[in-house]
């Protein structure tokens, strides 16, 4: 029985050094801890100065995604068991710039996400007096599962497009834009398409498909992104024919 | 609205996919393998080109190869654009792509339509 | 500064690390990705093959039958055998991902990925043997 488990972090201390350098650290084995716990654990106890972001601890924010073993994680999601007898390697999400040991700059991702427009877009908002948008189960049924996104960028580590080429939108993003399009009470599908059929959109993947391997939540952002596809193909070939249309 | 072309290359790409996984495995099975090792009877010279005459044989072969050429064209340059970095040089891929996918296409219709 | 989604953001001290050439190499996923793109030279060979045995074909039984000679030849059965084998990759692949484009929905339940896939399977199986009866019975 493992009383003991090692840790290798890639700590980055840009005061100190331009290059990243692991720091193992030594940390006691318990069957139901995850990786969060351990990193916690090191810096409660063993390293302070250890930076890393986590929040809910149940795999609901998408604040805790890091490297382990190479692969995109939720740390809180990630049993030590699964890496017995270790060591285990933590680093930062990769084709993200690392600001601090485990902490990477995401503001790139948010301003993504806001050029998809996740809001329900309406050309005219209902009054009040005529009460609420209706929806069946089945309706619900169609984008329910993109809206499961937690914005845990799992699928912009997991990217190798992404990783290539920094502009592109990106699966969690059209994911998120799937959701609304597909929408009943959304009416804004061709300002979607708009942004995201031009250069760095949908077009950019290539179907590697790794970020729904990733995903945690189950999203399948590369299914969302083949449908897409075929919808600005289609659209492509109903404007260039029937031009007279909306 | 400022119209992408991709959408266009990704329908040809998705169409010229389809096609060439179903036809295509069958196709170099039978003429490739089949035939030249002797496994069957390559089919008799006359009766092969009264078929191709066919207007309907003549059309199928050609939606064959040139949606297969235009698949081609799409991925490969984006297998250079990723696999290789050839960042600088997407445009003269994307040209040299495109461009000899629509050479070969218009070969093959003045092949299939010239006899 | 303005927001220009052209360019990423530059700070001196975040750490940014580059995409190797070959990062394709590095994990099995992203090898077979590779491998997967690559078979569309497979596809654009024998598409070629194919256009110029009917340009044989086209011109007399001589040059045909020069052509069909010019098939037996142990080079040609060597690529022959790797594209088709790159091109039952390329089928296999495509049909498994057909159904993440083609989402269906009949009457209130998703059509499952599996009819898809099987669907895609049968057209292939039936396409098959129509052209190879078609061949078989010229």
């Amino acid at each position: 029985m493992a009383t003991n488990i090692t840790l290798e972090v890639l700590r980055y201390r840009p005061e100190e050094e331009s290059e990243p350098v692991y720091q193992s650290y030594e940390v006691p084995y318990q069957k139901d801890w995850v990786i969060l716990d351990a990193l916690n654990y090191i810096k409660d106890t063993l390293d302070g100065t250890l930076s890393y972001r986590w929040s809910c601890r149940m795999g609901v924010c998408g604040s805790c995604g890091m490297m382990v073993n190479g692969a995109p994680e939720l740390t809180c999601a990630s049993f030590l068991e699964k890496y017995l007898p270790g060591p285990v390697r933590v680093e930062p999400l990769v084709n993200f710039p690392v600001i601090r040991d485990l902490v990477i700059e995401m503001s790139d991702f948010m301003e993504k996400l806001k050029r998809v427009s996740p809001w329900i877009i309406r050309e005219q908002e209902k009054p009040l007096s005529d009460g609420e948008y209706l929806q069946t189960p089945a309706e619900l049924g169609d984008y329910e599962q993109f809206s499961m996104c937690i914005n845990c960028m799992l699928c912009y580590a997991a990217c190798p497009v992404y990783g290539l080429e920094p502009t592109f939108v990106g699966p969690a993003a059209i994911a998120i834009a799937q959701r609304y399009n597909l929408d009943n009470r959304d009416q804004g599908n061709k300002q979607r398409l708009e942004v995201l059929s031009e250069d760095n959109g949908i077009f950019e993947c290539t179907l590697v498909g790794e970020c729904s391997v990733v995903c945690p939540k189950d999203v399948d952002p590369a299914g969302a992104i083949q449908r897409y596809k075929v919808v600005a193909a289609a659209t492509w070939w109903k404007s260039l024919l029937m031009p007279w249309g909306r | 609205m400022k119209r992408n072309i991709d959408p266009f290359w990704w329908g040809v790409f998705g169409a010229g996919g389809v096609i060439s996984a179903l036809v295509l495995p069958v196709l170099l099975f039978l003429n490739g393998l089949a035939i030249p090792l002797g496994w069957i009877g390559a089919p008799h010279y006359g009766d092969l080109l009264s078929f191709v005459k066919h207007p309907l044989a003549r059309l199928f072969l050609f939606g064959v190869i040139s949606l297969s050429l235009f698949h081609w064209a799409h991925r490969f340059r984006f297998t250079l654009y990723d696999g290789l970095q050839l960042k600088h040089l997407n445009e003269l891929v994307a040209i040299i792509c495109y461009g000899s996918a629509t050479f070969v296409t218009l070969l093959a219709a003045y092949t299939l339509w010239s006899f | 500064m303005t927001q220009n989604p052209n360019y990423t953001k530059y700070h001196p001290k975040w750490y940014r690390k580059r995409m190797p050439i070959f990062w394709w190499v590095h994990k099995w996923t992203h090898a077979k990705f590779i491998l997967r793109e690559l078979t569309c030279l497979s596809v654009a060979f024998y598409a070629l093959v194919l256009l110029f045995q009917i340009r044989a074909l086209t011109q007399n039984q001589q040059a045909y039958t020069s052509f069909l000679e010019l098939l037996k030849t142990p080079v040609s059965i060597v690529l022959h055998g790797i594209a088709f084998l790159f091109l039952l990759f390329h089928t296999v692949t495509w049909f498994n991902l057909a159904p993440k484009a083609l989402a269906l929905r009949l009457g209130k339940k998703r059509v499952p990925d599996q009819a898809i896939k099987a669907l895609n399977y049968i057209a292939w199986i039936f396409l098959s043997s129509l052209i190879a009866w078609i061949m078989l019975t010229i």
